[in-house]
């Protein structure tokens, strides 16, 4: 396929980018060449330097070394409206769509004049109309693009770019918010868009979806790149290897016999908050000794499930119970204390104490209790002792105890979460997450201790976004749509495709746990 | 031009910004008194012996520098849990007011059981006052900045009435003044003949108490584990509500603690110009001290030197008084501009 690239012409020239944030060396110069009508998949870990490449080319960021030139022509650095006009779009993980607006406005928005923002209505419709029909992103112009799913917003940002003319498309982590169907679909166009001489960066750190849809991948490591590989010559193991830098095998649980129930939710509905569902009479049993994952598109309730059981929300109807008891009041230091480890969402805002040192926020958990204090005062030596064991136990790198928690990686900040949760045996574990925005090491980590907990005897609720992780580490799964629960699925009943046919709302109505 | 994290700062990296801040202050000062026609030299001269340069000048500091303790310890607790009390100075007048209700005359024990008696009172008026809007903070989500501000007024008008009327003595030639505290409800000096009252040995006392507080005990660190991060908090298990009302009452009372001992230490009466503002100096004294409860201490006796040195200085140099206003208002803003760059670098690329 290289050999076949190179005789196209080429349409983004990236040569010697450098770029430092402090000691950090975000690019290292990176050189490389998009050629017409090809997709150039972008691979690496997190923090490998994927997103700082792609602002810079984009004109967010500007770089201390190096140039780009689209076309041929040098782009001038740090203009995003220049980028623009060079016919470079960007579509990021994070929509940018005014929600208040239909999608016809959002697409329109920027390119017409002030003066006259609804002089070309028409034409603009026929052109987005026909933009959506030559690449299958099917929308409808005047829906509200509040009331759109995350898919097809993700088309509203394809189009948009569309209409601004782009020839470069920059895609960053396109299908992390998809379902398995989706990601097929935004396949389905980016093939119709290479088709008729488009050109794509697609930025991912999933090997199988770079695999399907890239004629050639780029690896990026520690802000260099350490590997260019025609697709067709290359395979997820030796991507997997480039990466890394060395062979990590992520842990396979071994079956596992399940035991008594431990935490059981019976018809529970909590209000809906914001865009994010609530639950709507959800029954759900946690086994000790098993992990039940929860697969399911982000806002479909698993907020509202995870603040149920972490305590930090008391079902509105239907019952809680532990271990067959009802507790009688039901708050984060109830769940604490009726032995849930919780490992949160969100490590920063709700994990961790960015100011507090790792001692601090070793004992948050606890921090009123024996052996950390007594009496209202605290034994710092205590906690200082229990920080420097869950340091030593969980593997977590630090400059010490007493350094601030927000000098540290969010694979060590997890490890120490982690440790904190676990360290005092729960016979249930909220695992919310666990490995988002990790390095594979990390992820790794983490993983192999879940499933030693798990054969301890803990009841784990495993609840991520990402479908793969989803079905390599549950013994049963659940999909959430819409704040409802779909039937348990034992390991390997489902593929990923019919799992996401739920994921998607599919089989909900009058479906019975056949 | 950007800034850059410096991972672990030293204790000098720590401080030297501040310091420059002051230092260049300080410059700021001699312009000043420059501008208005005075060796710039000698009107600093002037300023630091007015302030320390006699064992009178220097008990005038330690005396106007308590009640800045009191109130900048308030602000400083209250900071750190993120509960932007600015209403120091209403707490301090309801304090003075319940201390002279309760001293001159209505409870007529002893000294020993008395004094602590009215110091109580007092906290507890100064604590009820700020446990208003907390808790409409807390429940109704009311901006206690707007509140407490507000409370300032309305409590000094109601002082104002209260002076005019009900408390007005009867004896005091129709000014709007109090009755006197009976003897047994004044805070006696702490070396006799020295003009230094009993309150400033409290004020120290409360701040020993306060650091030891946040830094020995559970509810110390749940005040700062709610100021700096309260939803992480809320999730490990601490009553984020109830930790910003019992912040409240501890603020509230210190500022309270103020207005005792003005009235019992200094006054021993209460008057409509009791307090120069020291509700809201206090909160400068608060941002000085980088909310530290000692270091409050330090910034109070600061803040008071200034005030006392421009005072004797305008008096000899025939500069304005208000020079003093000006430099502790530039010192304010440095420091605050200063603090950034304790944790981060200027990088010019």
């Amino acid at each position: 396929m290289t050999a076949g690239a190179g005789a196209r012409p080429v349409v983004l020239r990236v040569a010697e980018v450098t770029r430092r944030f402090g000691d950090l060396l975000a690019n290292d110069a990176i050189t490389f060449d998009l050629h017409q009508g090809e997709v150039v998949a972008l691979l690496g870990e997190n923090g490998a330097g994927k997103t700082t490449l792609m602002n810079i080319l984009f004109g967010h960021y500007t770089a201390d070394a190096g140039t780009v030139e689209v076309f041929g022509r040098p782009l001038p650095p740090g203009q995003p409206r220049a980028a623009l006009e060079a016919g470079v779009g960007m579509v990021h993980q994070h929509f940018t769509l005014a929600e208040n607006l239909t999608v016809l406005e959002n697409i329109v928005l920027g390119t017409e004049s002030l003066w006259r923002p609804l002089a070309r209505q028409a034409a603009a419709r026929a052109r987005v109309e026909r933009l959506s029909r030559d690449f299958g992103l099917a929308v409808h112009p005047d829906a509200r693009v509040g009331a759109l799913s995350v898919g097809e917003r993700q088309r509203v940002e394809i189009l948009k770019a569309l209409y601004r003319d782009a020839r470069i498309l920059i895609l960053d982590e396109p299908t992390a918010v998809l379902t398995p169907q989706e990601a097929e679909a935004l396949f389905a166009t980016l093939r119709a868009m290479v088709a008729q001489g488009l050109s794509v960066i697609f930025i991912s750190h999933k090997m199988h979806e770079v695999l399907a849809i890239s004629n050639r991948v780029l690896v990026l490591r520690h802000g260099r790149l350490v590997g260019e590989r025609a697709t067709a010559e290359t395979g997820a193991q030796e991507l997997a290897r480039l990466m890394v830098g060395a062979d990590i095998a992520l842990p396979e649980p071994r079956a596992h016999s399940p035991g008594a129930v431990l935490l059981r939710l019976s018809g529970v509905k909590t209000e809906p908050r914001g865009r994010t569902a609530g639950l709507r009479g959800l029954d759900l049993a946690l086994r000790a000794g098993q992990i039940t994952g929860l697969a399911g598109v982000s806002g479909n309730g698993q907020a509202a499930l995870a603040a149920v059981i972490a305590g930090l929300d008391a079902p509105v109807e239907g019952t809680l119970e532990i271990a067959g008891q009802v507790p009688a009041a039901w708050s984060p230091r109830a769940a604490i204390h009726a032995g849930i480890g919780r490992i949160p969402e969100d490590r920063h805002a709700e994990g961790t104490i960015a100011d507090f040192t790792l001692t601090e926020n070793a004992m948050l958990e606890r921090m009123a209790e024996p052996p950390f204090a007594r009496a209202g005062l605290i034994d710092w030596a205590a906690a200082r002792r229990f920080a420097e064991r869950v340091i030593a136990d969980y593997d977590v790198r630090c400059p010490g105890p007493d350094a601030p928690i927000r000098l540290l990686s969010g694979g060590n900040m997890q490890k120490l979460i982690l440790g904190r949760a676990l360290e005092f045996g729960p016979r249930i574990i909220l695992a919310n997450q666990p490995v988002r925005g990790l390095d594979i090491g990390a992820v790794a980590y983490v993983q192999r201790r879940l499933i030693a907990a798990r054969d301890a005897g803990a009841a784990i609720l495993l609840i991520s976004e990402d479908l793969d992780e989803i079905q390599a580490m549950s013994d049963v799964i659940h999909v959430i749509s819409e704040g409802r629960l779909s039937p348990p699925f034992a390991r390997g009943e489902k593929t990923a495709h019919e799992l996401g046919q739920w994921m998607a709302g599919h089989g909900f109505e009058g479906a019975d746990a056949a | 031009m950007r800034l850059e994290p410096i991972p672990n700062p030293t204790l000098g990296r720590r401080l030297g910004p501040p310091a420059a801040a002051l230092g260049v202050t300080v410059l700021f000062a001699m312009a000043l008194a420059w501008v208005a026609g005075a060796d710039p030299l000698a009107v600093l001269g002037l300023i630091v012996k007015g302030a320390v340069g006699s064992k009178f000048a220097l008990l005038e500091t330690l005396n106007r520098a308590t009640p800045l303790i009191f109130t900048g310890l308030a602000v400083a607790v209250a900071f750190r849990a993120k509960l932007w009390n600015i209403g120091a100075e209403a707490q301090l007048y309801l304090g003075a007011v319940v201390t002279v209700l309760l001293g001159t005359g209505a409870l007529s024990w002893p000294a020993p059981a008395l004094l602590p008696v009215l110091g109580l009172a007092a906290a507890l008026a100064g604590a009820l006052t700020l446990l208003g809007p907390a808790w409409a903070k807390t429940r109704l989500g009311v901006d206690e900045v707007v509140t407490t501000l507000l409370l300032n007024f309305i409590v000094l008008l109601f002082v104002s009435y209260l002076l005019e009327g009900p408390m007005k003595d009867p004896m005091g030639m129709g000014w709007p003044k109090s009755r006197r505290l009976i003897a047994e409800a004044r805070l006696p000096r702490i070396v006799e003949g020295l003009r230094l009252h009993w309150g400033f040995a409290l004020a120290l006392i409360a701040a020993v108490l306060v650091w030891l507080v946040q830094t020995r005990t559970t509810f110390g660190y749940a005040m700062r584990a709610v100021g700096h991060n309260a939803r992480a908090a809320r999730f490990a298990g601490i009553p984020v509500t109830s930790v910003t009302l019992a912040t409240a009452l501890l603020s509230g009372s210190l500022a309270g603690l103020a207005g005792f001992s003005e009235v019992a230490g200094l006054k021993g009466n209460l008057t409509l110009d009791l307090s120069p503002g020291f509700g809201y100096t206090g909160i400068i004294v608060a941002m000085l001290a980088l909310l530290h409860p000692l270091g409050v201490v330090v910034a109070a006796l600061f803040v008071a030197g200034i005030f006392v040195g421009a005072d004797s200085m305008s008096r000899a140099a025939e500069v304005p008084s208000y020079i003093a206003d000006m430099l502790l208002a530039s010192a304010l803003l440095l420091v605050v501009l200063a603090l950034p760059f304790t944790r981060f670098r200027l990088r010019w690329r």
